[in-house]
């Protein structure tokens, strides 16, 4: 377990460093990162907009196929033009990456914020809150997340913002596991001694969940949360894709795939490229994830590689 | 003995207590909704006149307890229900009307179930063989070739969403190649084999993308077995290396890969709302979809809780089993 302050994130930092695929991941969800933020700027220097019609690219005789070859691809439109409606689909694609991550993080926010504070006053509360809380987490991870987000996209009202909506019904309904592990590892922490010794110097509960729980239970919630983002990606991405997730005009990656099939002739990369963005990005984003869980707990690792015969540990 | 008797039937007072739990969040959740619930309901081209009128067919004027109680009281007992002319009598389990068609849920459920359940249960065999079958090959090539490409491979299909790979498959099989018609659901009462072949597709997508977790799980926990000392002692006693893979290691995989089938259930039955959508299998999954997409609340919420049923479901069958695989498991 990492010790709480700067020591201990510099020691994240050198094992995670050490691992060659997280360290590619990382450089890859950077630019990711990098490329949602300057969505504006890499459409301006483009010359195009997502949202723009361009009936004039499109073959409208052939039900919308794009003239010009590979899709409509030119200097203009560097990755050619949506079928049918001619939007400009680099412009889609950028601004894509920015719904697919901003909508994960935040999901993620909301399901370490809710988790972490439902699973610490279970810890700490009295036998009734422990109970009450512990129940109502079980029937949170009972809940299957695809099927309750579906459900519950459609009875909210239509007038928010779409992408605010997706995050928060993904992070309502999926932080039943962050509160079960942050629940576990305050109860470990709770007995031992520097928590002890702080609690019987008669500071308050709120005090004591802050200085001295919180850096103890923010391994393993980072470990948790890293691995949440590549699923909350995919989530978002798959309910766009039913209709129900976010909605033209704004762009998503899932959405883009929705009609895709019917175009794969005629456009690939209509098909292509969305598909592809999103494996790279949850694959990235994986990879990170298991990367920072080797670098917070190198003896979980360390175990499994027991009886590879391999000795990458040397290199550490 | 006794004591498992005991386990499983607390198991099973458990999961009736979370089915309750689940059943009354998402009622209220659903009619407690911020807009004008008989207006959703109604459409958004409803006269007020006809507002009203469903606003007194669902009891909007009573309490949402009352509301809550009826509901149950129609799974248990049965409803009769007026749609303005003539009554119509929805037996237990009733899970109410559609607001679209008038037709009870529970029907419309029980029509598209088999298409799901073939979906799932068919994709759970190939999954289950497939990912267990790769841990296992990764775990006994463990720091050769082999393994690293399975481990590439696995990792891959741990990050395609499950509607990309479909999306994929479907083009490259059905369309360019040309191997496969696209897929058709037929039903297994009438032709077996023209129901397997239409499903093929549909199984293969779910199956990979659920066999990748398994694979992980399976080689993880294969190597931590084989790093114990009672391996070891097999190995001194001259116990060949693919008994001690096969039989030893593998036996240490067993009780993780049920507790992972049952935790993936859910993103399992999720994953089948994308596939049937994709594939355009009639089952609940797509039924789910459109009742979603023209808000029809009685068959969002059935199909709710129906899938919500099966997720508890499985996961008490595999508490069970996995008592039964691992004994060191305390029955508490």
């Amino acid at each position: 377990m990492s010790a709480p302050g700067a020591s201990g994130a510099r020691q994240f930092w050198r094992r995670l460093r050490t691992q060659r695929a997280a360290l590619v991941a990382a450089v890859v969800v950077a630019l990711l990162v990098l490329v949602a933020l300057a969505a504006p700027l890499l459409t301006a220097i483009e010359g195009q907009d997502p949202t723009t019609y361009h009936p004039s690219l499109v073959d409208s005789a052939r039900g919308g196929v794009p003239i010009g070859s590979f899709g409509g691809v030119s200097a203009e439109h560097w990755l050619g033009v949506e079928p049918q409606t001619g939007r400009d689909l680099f412009a889609r694609l950028v601004y894509g990456a920015r719904v697919s991550l901003g909508v994960a993080l935040a999901a993620t926010v909301v399901q370490v914020v809710i988790g972490v504070v439902v699973g610490v006053a279970a810890a700490l509360g009295n036998q009734w809150v422990d109970q009450l809380l512990s129940r109502i987490t079980d029937v949170i991870v009972a809940m299957p997340l695809m099927i309750m987000s579906l459900a519950l996209l459609a009875i909210v009202p239509s007038s928010f913002p779409r992408p605010v909506l997706v995050a928060l019904v993904i992070g309502l309904i999926a932080w039943g596991n962050i509160a079960k592990i942050v629940r576990a590892q305050t109860l470990t922490l709770k007995e031992l001694d520097y928590v002890s010794a702080a609690r019987l110097s008669g500071w308050g509960s709120w005090r004591v969940a802050r200085r001295e729980l919180l850096p103890g239970i923010a391994a393993p919630v980072i470990t948790y949360a890293a691995l949440l983002v590549p699923t909350n990606i995919t989530v978002e991405a798959a309910l766009s894709f039913l209709g129900v997730g976010v909605k033209p005009p704004t762009p998503s990656w899932g959405q883009m795939l929705t009609a895709a099939d019917v175009w794969y002739q005629a456009a690939p990369q209509y098909l292509l490229l969305p598909a592809g963005a999103l494996f790279v990005t949850v694959l990235a984003l994986t990879v990170l994830g298991d990367g920072v869980r080797t670098a917070l707990d190198p003896r979980a690792a360390s175990r499994l590689r027991v009886g590879t015969g391999r000795k990458r540990e040397a290199k550490a | 003995m006794s004591g498992f008797g005991g386990f499983a039937l607390r198991r099973l007072v458990g999961a009736v207590v979370t089915l309750f739990a689940i059943s009354v969040i998402v009622y209220v959740v659903f009619y407690v909704t911020p807009g004008n619930v008989a207006q959703i309901t109604c459409g958004p081209r409803c006269s007020p006149a006809q507002v009203q009128q469903v606003a007194e067919q669902l009891h909007l004027g009573d309490p949402l307890y009352v509301r809550y109680w009826h509901f149950l009281e129609g799974l248990v007992a049965g409803q009769d229900y007026s749609t303005g002319t003539s009554v119509q009598h929805c037996s237990a389990p009733c899970l109410g009307l559609s607001y679209q068609s008038d037709q009870q849920v529970t029907e419309l459920i029980l029509a598209k179930l088999p298409v799901s359940l073939s979906l799932v249960f068919g994709s759970m065999v190939l999954w289950l063989i497939l990912g267990v079958g790769t841990g296992v090959l990764s775990a006994w090539r463990r720091g050769r070739l082999t393994e690293r490409l399975l481990t590439g491979i696995t990792l891959a299909g741990v990050a395609t969403p499950v509607f990309v790979i479909g999306l994929v498959l479907m083009i490259v099989v059905c369309g360019q190649l040309q191997l496969l018609p696209f897929p058709q659901y037929v039903d297994f009462t009438d032709d077996p084999e023209q129901w397997a072949w239409n499903l093929l597709l549909p199984w293969l997508s779910l199956a990979l993308i659920e066999a990748a977790a398994f694979a992980r799980l399976t080689r993880a926990a294969m190597l931590e077995t084989l790093a114990e000392d009672h391996i070891r002692t097999f190995r001194a006693y001259g116990v060949g290396e693919r008994s001690v893979i096969g039989r030893h290691a593998l036996r240490g995989a067993f009780a993780p890969v049920i507790a992972l089938n049952a935790n993936n259930f859910g993103s399992a039955v999720g994953g089948a709302v994308l596939t049937e959508t994709l594939f355009g299998l009639p089952g609940i999954g797509q039924e789910l979809v459109h009742a979603v997409n023209v808000v029809d609340l009685p068959v969002v919420v059935g199909m709710v809780l129906v899938i919500g049923f099966f997720v508890v479901v499985a996961n008490v069958v595999a508490d069970v089993l996995y008592a039964v695989a691992d004994r060191r498991v305390v029955l508490a």
